[in-house]
This record gives C-alpha cells, sequence and structure tokens, in this order.
C-alpha cells in the first residue's frame, strides 16, 4: 500500500499519471485545470517521467496530437477546460469514433459567456453525445484512482474508447486533501501495457478516419454506440479489480443513507459531498432522505438507476448546467426517460444550482428540497436565482 | 476480396472504421456518377500527359505500346476537368 500525502488535488491527478507510464502527454494551459499539465511538464523536464510532453498551440490541436499519439499506438494524456474543450471538440467526436482511448481530465468549468473560470458542468454536457466513457469524482481521492482505473478502461482491448474524467474546478482541482498514493508496482499490476486493437504500423498498413457513405455510416454509428455499452462490465471489473488493490470500493451509482428513503437526491461530482451533508441533517431530523450519487455517466447505468430509485415517492435532481430551451436539464433528462416506464413512478423535481462557481451549502440543498415538496413545480428551476 | 459496402452489417465494421485492407475505395465505382463522358481524339492528342496528371480519380491511364491515352469508366465521374484542362482540345464532353 502507498503512502498518505496531503497533496492539491491537481498535483496528485499528474503524479498518478506519471506513475501510468503515460508515453505522450499534449496540452495547452488553462485555468482551472492549468496545475495538471504544469506539473506533468515538470515530470518531463526534470526526467522522472519518461514522456513526450508537446506544449500544442491550442486544444484543437492538443486533440489532435493525441489521435495520433493514441493511432500510433502510445498511452495518451490530456487535460482541459470549458473553453479548451469547445475549441477541442471536433476531435473530442473523432477520438471516440476512431475509437481511440486517450484518457482526458475535464477540470469542469462554466462555458462563456460571460466568461467564467469557475466550476459548473456546462462543459462536460456540451460533449455528452461525444461517445466518451464519462466520470465524475467526489474528492481527491476519487480524482487520483480514476486515473489509473480510466487508462486500465480506455486501453481494454474490449473497450477501446476514451476516457473524459469529470473534476470540478476549483472545488475540487485546487483543494488540497489527504490522499492514499499508489506505488509504481501497483499501477504495473493494474495497467497492463498497452496493446492497441490497430495502430498506425509501416509494417502492418491500416486506414484510419476514412470516408463513410451513407451506406456504412449508420453501421458505423451503431458499432460506436454498442462499443460503449459493451464499456460497462469492464468499467465495473476494473472498479472491483481496484478495490481488491487498494480496498476502496468504486461503483456506477453509489447510495448514501438510502434505506427506508421516501426522497431520495441525486447529483454527480463535488455537490454530493455537500448533498451528503444536508442528508446527515434532515436524517437527524427524523426525515427519510437519502442520496444518489451517480459516478458513471456515460455509459448511463440505466439499471442501477432504476434500482437504487425503486420505491421513492420523490426524487430532487441536481443539475449544474442548463440545456436552453428544454423540457429539463440534462441529468433529469436521464433520470425521467429511465423512470416513465416504471410502475410506481415517482415525483421528479428538477433544480440547476451552482452555475458558475455560485457557492451550493448543504442548507441550500434543503432549502431546494424543501421547496421543490412544497411547489411540485415542473420543469427546471435555477436556485438562487434573483428577481 | 473486400466486401461492398452495402453488405456490411454493423458487426462487420472494424473497430473505429479501420480498413485493413487499405485502397478499397476501388470497390466503389464514381462512374455512377456520371452523367457526362469524356471522348478522346487520339488524333488531336499532342500527348502533353495533362489529362492524366489532371483526373481527380486516376481514371486515365497511357497505353505506351499504342501512343494513346485510356479512360477507365467504371471510375471516371464525368467531372470534365480532364476536358477542360487539354490544350489540344482533343477530349470532349458527350451526354453519357
Ligand atoms: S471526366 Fe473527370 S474523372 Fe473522367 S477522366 Fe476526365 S478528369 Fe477523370
Ligand atoms: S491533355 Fe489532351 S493533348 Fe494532353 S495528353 Fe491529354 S488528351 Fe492529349
Amino acid at each position: 500500500m502507498g503512502r498518505k500525502v496531503g497533496i492539491e488535488v491537481s498535483i496528485a491527478a499528474a503524479e498518478a499519471v506519471g506513475l501510468c507510464d503515460v508515453d505522450v502527454v499534449a496540452a495547452y494551459p488553462i485555468t482551472p485545470q492549468t496545475h495538471v499539465v504544469e506539473h506533468l511538464s515538470e515530470l518531463c523536464a526534470t526526467g522522472e517521467l519518461d514522456a513526450e510532453f508537446v506544449p500544442v498551440e491550442s486544444e484543437h490541436s492538443a486533440m489532435s496530437v493525441c489521435c495520433g499519439s493514441a493511432a500510433a499506438g502510445a498511452r495518451t494524456f490530456t487535460a482541459t477546460a470549458a473553453q479548451g474543450l469547445a475549441l477541442m471538440s471536433e476531435i473530442v467526436f473523432i477520438a471516440s469514433s476512431m475509437r481511440l482511448p486517450i484518457v482526458m481530465f475535464l477540470a469542469n468549468r462554466a462555458l462563456s459567456s460571460p466568461l467564467s473560470i469557475w466550476n459548473d458542468h456546462s462543459d462536460t454536457m456540451m460533449v455528452r453525445d461525444s461517445g466518451w466513457i464519462q466520470v465524475f469524482c467526489e474528492n481527491g481521492q476519487e480524482v487520483y484512482d480514476a486515473i489509473f482505473h480510466s487508462f486500465r478502461v480506455a486501453e481494454d482491448p474490449q473497450v477501446s474508447l476514451p476516457v473524459m474524467i469529470n473534476v470540478d474546478g476549483f472545488n475540487l482541482t485546487h483543494v488540497i486533501e489527504p490522499i492514499e498514493f499508489w506505488t509504481k508496482e501497483m499501477a504495473q499490476k493494474y495497467i497492463p501495457p498497452f496493446k492497441p486493437l490497430y495502430r498506425l504500423d509501416p509494417d502492418k498498413v491500416v486506414s484510419m478516419g476514412a470516408f463513410g457513405m451513407p451506406e456504412i455510416y449508420a453501421e458505423a454509428k451503431m458499432s460506436q454506440d454498442q462499443a460503449l455499452w459493451n464499456s460497462y462490465p469492464i468499467i465495473k471489473q476494473a472498479w472491483d479489480e481496484l478495490a481488491v488493490l487498494t480496498g476502496r470500493k468504486y461503483s456506477p451509482v453509489e447510495l448514501y443513507k438510502t434505506e427506508g428513503a421516501e426522497t431520495l437526491i441525486v447529483g454527480m461530482g463535488t455537490i454530493c459531498e455537500t448533498a451528503s451533508l444536508a442528508v446527515d441533517k434532515m436524517r437527524e431530523q427524523g426525515e427519510k432522505v437519502g442520496l444518489v450519487k451517480l459516478r458513471l455517466w456515460r455509459p448511463l447505468p440505466i439499471d442501477d438507476i432504476k434500482n437504487a430509485l425503486a420505491g421513492a415517492k420523490n426524487l430532487l435532481v441536481l443539475d449544474r448546467a442548463v440545456s436552453f430551451g428544454a423540457a429539463n436539464a440534462p441529468v433529469t433528462t436521464e433520470i425521467q426517460s429511465i423512470m416513465y416506464h416504471e410502475k410506481d413512478r415517482p415525483n421528479i423535481y428538477n433544480v440547476v444550482a451552482g452555475l458558475g462557481g455560485r457557492d451550493v451549502t448543504p442548507e441550500d440543498i434543503i432549502k431546494m428540497l424543501e421547496a421543490a415538496l412544497a411547489n411540485k413545480n415542473q420543469g427546471y428551476n435555477i436556485y438562487g436565482v434573483r428577481g | 476480396m473486400t466486401k461492398s459496402m452495402e453488405q456490411i452489417s454493423w458487426q462487420e465494421i472494424e473497430a473505429g472504421g479501420v480498413i485493413t485492407e487499405p485502397g478499397n475505395a476501388s470497390c466503389y465505382h464514381t462512374g455512377t456518377w456520371r452523367s457526362q463522358k469524356p471522348k478522346y481524339d487520339e488524333n488531336a492528342c499532342i500527348r502533353c500527359w495533362r489529362c492524366y496528371v489532371m483526373c481527380p480519380d486516376a481514371a486515365i491511364s497511357p497505353d505506351l505500346e499504342n501512343n494513346i491515352f485510356v479512360w477507365n469508366y467504371d471510375y471516371c465521374k464525368g467531372c470534365g476537368i480532364c476536358a477542360y484542362e487539354c490544350p489540344a482540345k482533343a477530349i470532349v464532353m458527350e451526354e453519357d
């Protein structure tokens, strides 16, 4: 077992990438992802990490380099946030369609405008339908462990897909937490050498990224969609093996004080830590409230969600992005479409909170819940908006 | 031999749409797009090779033995570039 270190989460994440023996890092610095990239460039500069660090001129180039690198069979990492993700988004979709196992650290940040460097989930929701595996983290240890898990899953020949690790900007990237480190031996045991399904090889020539006529495009998309669904058992298996190695158990959907709960709060990322404090307080007052945390966002763990929410009368779904002009915010839309077919459908209330770094406290979550149960609003509300 | 596109099921698509037999674009006959066809006049031709260089589908090749150029209509999509570029007006486009 590794040592426990008090460390900034971004630096710990970069250290984890180093332990994974990454071959290529191509990234452009952008707040609040900067510390991850800076630390990786230091590790490369000092020779601690024997990797090619490509200081690209834009995020579009960063993801393009990553695609080339993964296609050549190199273990590949990048990190970005908000506008950076927006700029690289063209290639984000190409990475997944070409089944290139890139690992990306996304320091979740609000999209402009107004220009904001602070946290919400509008960036990741922009590429929700890109076909990447998307996981969320709640604390530093989860981020650190997720780096190893993501390389392991992405490069599994049965998966061969890119993985996006969602880390709430500042709320998580910049906090200092005690994190239990892995040893090099643990990392090597957990992540086998990268053996790509196909790679650019002059001795065994293949064509990648070819043209697809109408006669073949639908089949290509079906194959891509199935690949993402098929990653689910591998994602779980890799978490189970991580538990054997570290003692820390992760699941696609995690429950907190849900026994006998009539009302469940559903969320993703750091807001779940806040919500767990709210649940503690409400439980102390005898209220039957619990929390369901969504760790895996794509592929959506439909059955785990159904099982977790079965029997609840009310759901309060916390979204951290607006889907402008839509029936609901993204997480709620999914929960509603999953629960619609259940015999005992719960009441589903949608609150959008914490946009652009607006602080959300446990008291806020209690207020959201009280208001939702009292007003029974349909559609989404943006919590705490003045006027 | 590579299967033609219309026969490939989604299960048969290689991961990421990788093509393991490069050059399989030759299975796709762009000649079916054609509405006009280039007609070659070997007597007017000055053998400058411009049509051969300019054809985007590599549908024109030299027949060195007979000192003429020949057209592969499986791939000639009738774009008219060869006729436009020919300095000797040795190629004219005709209704196909
Ligand atoms: S018409 Fe176009 S495709 Fe056909 S031979 Fe001429 S240049 Fe080539
Ligand atoms: S461009 Fe015209 S003249 Fe030149 S080789 Fe072709 S047909 Fe002959």
